[in-house]
């Protein structure tokens, strides 16, 4: 049985893809416009940029020897600001319909492993580690892949988007299935 | 700010605005999704791809647009991609959702974002060896389907936008 809210509170949720969707277009519009060449909506590449950042004030010198990081540029671009105004826009969203709420343990993950914070922080920052390796390699996450790279008819968007939910699919039914 | 931040910026906000109205943000949708439970990221996410594929394909077609297809690297997609599903499960983010679920207030996102930006500076460690290795397998570069396939982007869009289609329909009639 499913245990999560299954009640669509927000928007018709076709009808918030579809605005994705045009916004996507435009925003591919503005950047060749304004920027003199296509970008896509993406999400993961800012990651390797916010960590390329965070090293650079630990370990100063490093991020400039790495061929991945010298690769990438680590720089404050047209995503990483994409990526940071997510926060503000959901923020804006949730207190426009009070849907704001601030939350320590998602309530599906509490009804199998119950409230503490410990274990949701553990679970979260491994999988978190997992995903982000898994997402540079196959050099997408399910915005540069799903939303970019299958409105392109990319070969590698239907591979990697296969992959996402079938590997998905068996571990979500290994870790939430069992109990309770 | 220089226009190409305040762009990105204003088109985040926009993004993050209608992925929190559409609810796709929770931890539940997401996992509710890969337990087959719940299909909302799914109707929000398709929905997305069916009309910006329109907009892409026929701006491409006038040449105002440039694609951008990711390189089909079979060790690096097949893997990456698998390992993705798994982390995600575990997570019950993505990367853009994570920020978005922050701000609407689910701070245990911050696990999931600190995860991920470790993450990737383990994987700019490991990217020389893995260049050597599991990248060196096969690559068919940056292919699109219609290309692989040797027949109109249009005529894939049009089979693309009748399966979903029907597998909206399927969601509906399952109450899924």
């Amino acid at each position: 049985m499913y245990l999560g809210q299954k009640k669509q509170d927000g928007w018709n949720p076709y009808l918030a893809g579809a605005l994705v969707g045009l916004l996507a277009i435009v925003s591919a519009w503005a950047t060749t416009t304004y920027m003199g060449k296509t970008n896509y909506l993406g999400a993961s590449t800012t990651f390797v940029r916010a960590a390329g950042m965070v090293e650079e004030g630990v370990v100063p010198g490093h991020v400039a020897g790495n061929t991945y990081f010298t690769k990438t540029k680590i720089k404050v671009d047209w995503q990483f600001m994409l990526v940071l105004g997510i926060l503000p826009g959901a923020f804006l969203a949730s207190i426009s319909d009070r849907s704001f709420k601030l939350e320590a343990v998602p309530p599906l993950w509490q009804k199998y492993f119950g409230p503490s914070v410990g274990k949701r922080a553990l679970a979260a920052f491994c999988g978190g580690i997992v995903a982000m390796i898994g997402a540079r390699l196959a050099d997408g996450c399910p915005s540069g892949h799903g939303l970019s790279g299958l409105m392109q008819l990319s070969v590698s968007s239907f591979v990697a988007m296969a992959c996402f939910f079938g590997l998905g699919i068996v571990v979500a039914n290994l870790i939430y299935r069992r109990r309770p | 700010m220089s226009t190409e931040q305040i762009l990105g910026l204003v088109t985040g906000i926009l993004f993050g605005f209608f992925l929190q109205k559409a609810r796709v943000l929770r931890f539940d949708k997401q996992v509710g999704a890969m337990l087959l439970q719940d299909m909302t990221i799914l109707k929000f996410m398709m929905s997305a791809i069916l009309v910006g594929m329109i907009g892409v394909l026929f701006l491409n077609d006038i040449g105002v647009f440039t694609y951008s297809h990711k390189t089909m690297n079979v060790g690096a997609v097949v893997v990456g991609g698998a390992l993705f599903g798994a982390g995600w499960a575990l997570m019950g983010f993505c990367p853009g959702t994570s920020i978005g679920a922050l701000g609407e207030g689910r701070w245990h996102a911050l696990f999931a974002i600190a995860g991920m930006v470790a993450g990737a500076a383990i994987y700019a460690e490991l990217y020389p060896w893995l260049s050597s290795t599991l990248m060196t397998w096969k690559d068919f570069g940056k292919i699109s389907l219609p290309e692989a396939l040797g027949v109109s982007h249009w005529l894939v869009a049009v089979a693309f936008w009748l399966v979903t289609l029907l597998m909206f329909y399927f969601f509906e009639r399952k109450g899924l």
